[in-house]
């Protein structure tokens, strides 16, 4: 079985023709239980994302926030496998026919073998894989493999890229390009940095790949604000802490569903 | 001196210009810390290709630092190790009692140059840190140091010192609470503040280009040592001795004698509770190749890539990985790594004190014990340099303990 690449890109081309942006949400693998986990991909996807990501945890998340990495911490303390990843992308993909990424850091990917973990994950009928710290120049492995199991490789560009970067870096990708809105670790902000406007619009003079904008946005106002320049809204820490904040997995997952309508309403400008 | 620690190394291969070492290094790191990786990359080559830069940098190194640090003969303590001769250089004492000066003093430079006002650093032992708030109370610069929560309370002098200095000590509770912890937020802090910041990273690993500048700007340890026993002992040493965590102070000490086939560089690994135990920082004995913090090297990690939780009796040894350079010098046979148990330190930290009067750092009882092995094996014709990477006073109160030095009255003995 090939992975879901195709259904990616269809999946943004239709928010573009629909004439708005796409919702794409973020969603640990394991947190608060695999179980759970997946129940939490399947209700975002449900309540009006069109994308998720899978989050892979790492014990040492680096280029991520404190709400982010306290998911990770609780997700291997209770033991999650990169098995228990794939189940949650096989069981979310087979319940919603959605398409799901999986996003992690280079290490578990290294280790676990580059091709092994490119073929499983087409198998589990993912559309690709996020590597934020697996930069373009070292990257020719991975999308060699990607390419041949039909998955997308997003990479993240950032404000200080230069524009002959920007198209070092899009050239190598596919799916979308990852805008990283502000400097900064993810984590949700108050205001959304004017800079993703700009960063967006360099972008696009350099690929014709769909440009969507991450980190930053917690509300509908704010995923509406970022809906009017860029052709998807991603949205991670604010699912995280939704979860977290919640007394419970039954009152974690309405959190979330109401999140999600919300944000959904956001990227098709009705706030 | 002269400029002679940024010859490039003879055969001028490593690192590549993509900063591998064999199949080594390189530089892992998210696209938001491209664009100031690159430019500390540029303007360290521009710097080290600058009289004025490489002057600056030696006029410290003598004047505020103290260098040449001395080359000291340690015959009680070498009577313990097979009889030989033994030599140790004295890092432990340069200003601020360690050899982290030299790359602080650098790094330190090269923010000035590149103008930016904020250093970061992380810390393990606390040696680091304190070097770099010493450099950003001389240079005028901000100063945020991040140490794990555990460290915070076995280093609490160092703590207090880098506070004295006018920097900001931030503990880290996040993980482990130790080293590799602290430079997970450190690297945050870089990524959020990159615009006005510098990071000031403490051993020679991370992304390119800071494994092979930090190993520069120590350099000078190893090209003092061979002049000096050369004039002491009239010949080359057999073996050259150093500890390693992330291991800027054995590279610095090795590169002195990287073309001498006939000097034996070995590095001393932690053990800490044995390495068959689990409970260790051994990760050239018992780890594997992966990615942490921007390089490729070797790492205590399971099989899906998780990093697992070192251990060692000294906070600066207690990483989980080791730079690049040292996975390459091994696996081309150049240099050889043993790991050193908490107690075989332990005996090494106690041994010099007695017979010679040093307490050295419990980093660099490591290596202290480490000489004692290789002395024992070579016989009394040996000669062996050690590098005495730093002063033991931080240590004070993990001794104590461990030798039940308190007054167990009082209850401060277990």
């Amino acid at each position: 079985m090939s992975g879901n690449i195709q259904l990616l890109n269809d999946t943004l081309a239709q928010a573009r023709a629909e004439g708005r942006s796409a919702l794409i949400a973020y969603v640990p693998a394991g947190f608060p239980t695999v179980d759970g986990g997946i129940e939490a991909v399947k209700a975002v996807l449900e309540s009006g994302a069109d994308v998720v990501e899978v989050g892979l945890p790492h014990s040492d998340p680096v280029f991520d926030g404190p709400v982010i990495q306290t998911a990770d911490d609780i997700a291997l303390r209770g033991g999650l496998k990169i098995a228990d990843v794939m189940r949650t992308v096989r069981e979310a993909h087979a319940a919603t026919g959605k398409p799901i990424l999986v996003m992690t850091y280079w290490n578990p990917v290294d280790r676990y073998g580059v091709e092994r973990f490119a073929v499983e994950l087409a198998e589990a009928g993912g559309a690709g894989c996020i590597l934020p710290d697996l930069p373009v120049q070292e990257s020719a492995t991975w999308r060699e493999h990607a390419e041949k199991q039909g998955l997308a490789t997003v990479f993240v560009v950032a404000p200080s890229n230069k524009d002959e970067r920007l198209k070092e870096i899009t050239a190598a990708g596919s799916g979308f390009v990852y805008a990283a809105s502000l400097m900064g670790v993810t984590g949700t902000r108050a205001s959304v940095g004017e800079a993703a406007a700009a960063l967006v619009q360099r972008t696009r003079a350099a690929t014709e790949l769909p440009v969507c904008v991450g980190i930053g946005v917690s509300n509908g106002e704010q995923a509406a604000e970022v809906a009017g320049f860029a052709d998807g809204v991603i949205v991670g820490s604010a699912f995280v802490k939704a979860l977290l904040d919640a007394p419970d997995e039954a009152a974690g997952l309405a959190a979330i569903r109401t999140l999600t309508a919300e944000l959904a309403k956001g990227v098709r400008g009705n706030v | 001196m002269s400029s002679e620690f940024f010859i490039p190394d003879p055969e001028g291969q490593v690192p590549s210009a993509e900063g591998y070492f064999g199949a080594f290094g390189g530089k892992f790191i998210p696209e938001a810390l491209v664009a100031a990786v690159d430019e500390v990359a540029v303007e360290y080559e521009k710097a080290k290709a600058d009289p004025a830069f490489v002057a600056e940098f030696e006029d410290r190194l003598v004047n505020y630092s103290g260098r040449p640090s001395a080359l000291t003969e340690v015959p009680r303590f070498a009577e313990h190790a097979g009889g030989g001769r033994i030599f140790l250089k004295r890092e432990d004492l340069n200003h601020t009692g360690s050899h982290k000066i030299n790359n602080v003093l650098g790094q330190a430079l090269l923010t000035k140059r590149m103008g930016k006002p904020r250093v970061i650093a992380e810390t393990g032992a606390g040696q680091h840190g304190v070097a770099t708030a010493t450099a950003c109370a001389l240079f005028g610069l901000e100063c945020t140091v991040y140490m794990g929560e555990i460290d915070t309370e076995r280093q609490a002098l160092n703590v207090a010192r880098m506070r004295m200095l006018g920097a900001e000590v931030i503990p880290v509770k996040s993980g482990s609470r130790t080293l590799k912890d602290a430079i997970n937020e450190a690297f945050r802090d870089w990524v959020a503040n990159v615009d006005r910041t510098h990071y000031i990273f403490g051993t020679a690993a991370g992304p390119h280009p800071f494994p092979a500048m930090v190993r520069d700007f120590h350099r000078v340890i190893g090209v003092e040592a061979r002049r000096q026993i050369l004039e002491r002992a009239g010949r080359l040493p057999d073996a050259a001795i150093a500890c390693v965590g992330g291991g800027s102070n054995a590279l610095g000490l090795f590169h002195g004698f990287l073309p001498d086939s006939g000097v034996r560089l070995i590095g001393c690994e932690a053990a800490g509770h044995g390495v068959e135990s689990g409970e260790h920082a051994a990760s050239l004995s018992a780890g594997e190749p992966g990615i942490l913090h921007g390089s490729r090297s070797y790492l205590l990690q399971d099989e899906e890539g998780q990093i697992t939780e070192p251990y060692s009796i000294s906070a600066g040894l207690d990483y989980p990985g080791i730079g690049p350079e040292h996975a390459y010098l091994r696996d081309i046979g150049r240099a050889e790594y043993r790991a050193v148990t908490d107690d075989a330190a332990m005996q090494a930290f106690r041994l010099l004190s007695r017979t010679e009067g040093i307490i050295p750092a419990i980093e660099s009882a490591h290596a202290l014990a480490g000489a004692l092995e290789v002395g024992r094996e070579l016989g009394k014709d040996s000669l062996l340099v050690v590098n005495l990477s730093g002063r033991g006073d931080k240590d004070m109160d993990t001794a104590a303990r461990y030798f039940e030095l308190y007054d167990a009255a009082e209850g401060e003995s277990k």
